[in-house]
């Protein structure tokens, strides 16, 4: 082959992957302009202000103040419990269990395939719990289906920080009489800390936009949830209703929720990006 | 100093216990579905509800091939799109994209990835729906736009993510030296990239496809939204299609009012799942496999 042929082997190619570079950051920016361009004219104070009057649905004044709520309430609660179950299983295969371990491969393996698995599994399994021991459709049976939903994302995201801590310290840590546990809790979260509140925003951000697990099991309703045992709003949910209705106007609310939403997923990915660069910076290496 | 150990061996014991909820969570998710659809597979067999074509909940009819069908027709449609554009992206900017180029594409990718699958909805309605209503007369066919052309679109962009990821972490994991080598023989920067990058990561490229393809066979808001949800086999790219995820999400609250409904659209969910999760147990292995040989 000529040297002339495979230069432009080379060219052509080139050309098309930087073509493809190309239309995936276009269709973000695609998204986010539509979004925006669509969302803001729509948005006005009341939305972010009230709860939906009678007949919001059918055009009339109020907001989606019970979808931000529900939304915020049940993606923290879900973060929370998340959170309780995967630092363990993180601190566990990572200073408890030897390095490569059996438990600590077949764990990873075993959380990869739950990120894996639809959130609207999530939502059908999450609802058959809820029969189970006969809750209703709640805010609390919407935290533990995206809690569960979580766990896998947040766990992931930590181990691979966890795993990085250099064995000196944990070294350094146990010859001076310190417990695993000390270690663990003193050594390993102190020095991950960063790393964990970026693991834990992008499980937020992940728990706040689902809406398909939330449909079996948190419900809707037009009222601010004040315990767990109400039925919650949700953001996703109330953009998919609103769009669902036949008013022009109404649908233009389902825009101006988009862009809500996107404001809220947006500002808490830039977040978790600053602190995993301020992490960069911290580590004793 | 008992106190300290005691504490230790305590916290020790429900970490363990802890650890062991992701591996029995995954059985139990199989076994719950499994449980709830027993009963319709007390009165139907499998095949006959898989293979079934007629869906009529009300007459006791619960055929699921067509819901298989446009599952399958929307997936495929969008990893037409998806795979070469995320395969070529990660090349670039694992092989040759400049430094700074990198450090804002990848943010980016991170960032798409971040977007909920509604907005995805939202934009698909408002953009990529009427643009397939309007090229379809080109193709000499008529189509609303809510279709799976729009569907495979949409559900396109947000695998671009999962497959980009993956590939750059395999493309990562092939040595520098074989790149070196293979340039100071002679080879072209593409030659290199096809013979020994390509080569090298085959496997992990496979695999990142079969993620993004699991990934999309379980997406449900964003295709439900533009897929026109009409129970039918299409028969080309402008029809419209009514995916498993959709029929599920669109039918939960009547599931409970009729008889056998519930079994259904449970074994619906477990049908879903197996297929998600025997792509995602291949797809892992293989990448296990691949980084080990690469250690």
């Amino acid at each position: 082959m000529g040297f002339r042929r495979r230069k432009a082997e080379e060219t052509l190619f080139k050309a098309l992957m930087i073509g493809s570079t190309v239309i995936v950051a276009g269709s973000f920016l695609l998204i986010i302009g539509t979004i925006v361009v669509k969302g803001f004219p729509a948005l006005d104070l009341a939305m972010i202000t009230q709860t939906p009057k009678g007949g919001y649905y059918l055009g009339k004044e109020g907001g989606i103040l019970n979808a931000i709520v529900g939304s915020l309430e049940l993606a923290g609660g879900a973060t929370l419990l998340a959170l309780i179950l995967s630092l363990p299983i993180v601190l566990y295969i990572n200073v408890y269990s030897r390095r490569k371990s059996r438990l600590a491969v077949i764990t990873r393996f075993a959380l990869d395939v739950l990120w894996g698995i639809p959130s609207i599994v999530y939502g059908a399994f999450g609802f058959i719990l809820m029969m189970m021991v006969g809750l209703r459709t709640s805010l609390l049976a919407g935290i533990i289906t995206v809690a569960l939903l979580e766990l896998p994302i947040m766990a992931r995201a930590m181990d691979e920080v966890v795993r990085l801590v250099p064995h000196s310290l944990r070294d350094a840590s146990a010859s001076l009489g310190a417990t695993k546990l000390e270690t663990a809790f003193h050594v390993i979260v102190r020095q991950c800390l960063p790393g964990i509140i970026t693991a834990i925003l992008i499980a937020f951000g992940r728990g706040i936009g689902d809406a398909a697990s939330v449909l079996f099991t948190a419900g809707f309703s037009d009222r601010i949830p004040w315990n767990l045992f109400e039925p919650a709003a949700t953001l996703p949910l109330a953009i998919f209703f609103q769009l669902g209705t036949p008013y022009p106007e109404v649908q233009a609310r389902a825009y101006a929720s988009a862009a809500i939403l996107t404001i809220i997923i947006l500002a808490v990915s830039l977040l978790s990006r600053w602190f995993s660069r301020k992490f960069r910076k911290n580590t004793i290496h | 100093m008992a106190k300290r150990q005691l504490k230790d061996l305590l916290s020790r014991r429900a970490m363990l216990v802890l650890t062991a909820v992701p591996g029995v969570f995954v059985f139990l998710m199989l076994f719950g579905l499994y449980g709830k659809s027993r009963s319709i597979l007390a009165v139907r067999s499998f095949g006959e509800l898989l293979l079934g074509s007629s869906w009529h909940p009300l007459k006791g009819e619960f055929g699921l091939y067509p819901f298989l069908i446009g599952t399958f027709w929307v997936t495929f449609a969008a990893m037409i799109l998806a795979v070469p554009i995320s395969l070529l992206c990660a090349i670039y900017l694992s092989e040759y994209a400049p430094r700074r180029v990198r450090e804002i594409i990848k943010p980016v990718v991170d960032l798409l990835s971040g977007i909920p699958s509604v907005v995805f909805g939202v934009w698909g309605v408002l953009m990529i729906v009427p643009l397939v209503a309007k090229i379809a007369p080109l193709f000499g066919k008529y189509s609303s736009g809510y279709s799976v052309l729009a569907g495979a679109i949409v559900l396109a962009i947000m695998v671009f993510p999962t497959i980009i990821h993956v590939s750059l972490e395999v493309f990562a994991s092939v040595p520098q030296s074989l790149r070196d080598a293979s340039l100071s023989l002679g080879a072209t920067k593409w030659e290199t990239v096809k013979h020994v990058v390509l080569r090298k990561g085959l496997a992990g490229m496979l695999a990142s496809v079969v993620l993004g393809f699991s990934r999309a066979f379980g997406e449900t808001m964003a295709v439900l939204m533009v897929v026109g949800n009409i129970p039918m086999i299409p028969k080309s790219p402008f029809d419209s299609a009514y995916p498993l995820p959709a029929l599920l999400a669109n039918n939960y609250g009547e599931m409970m009012s009729i008889p056998l409904y519930d079994g259904a659209l449970m074994l619906a969910a477990l049908v879903l799942l197996l297929i998600v999760l025997i792509f995602n147990v291949i797809a892992r292995i293989v990448l296990i496999r691949a980084e080990r040989k690469a250690e």
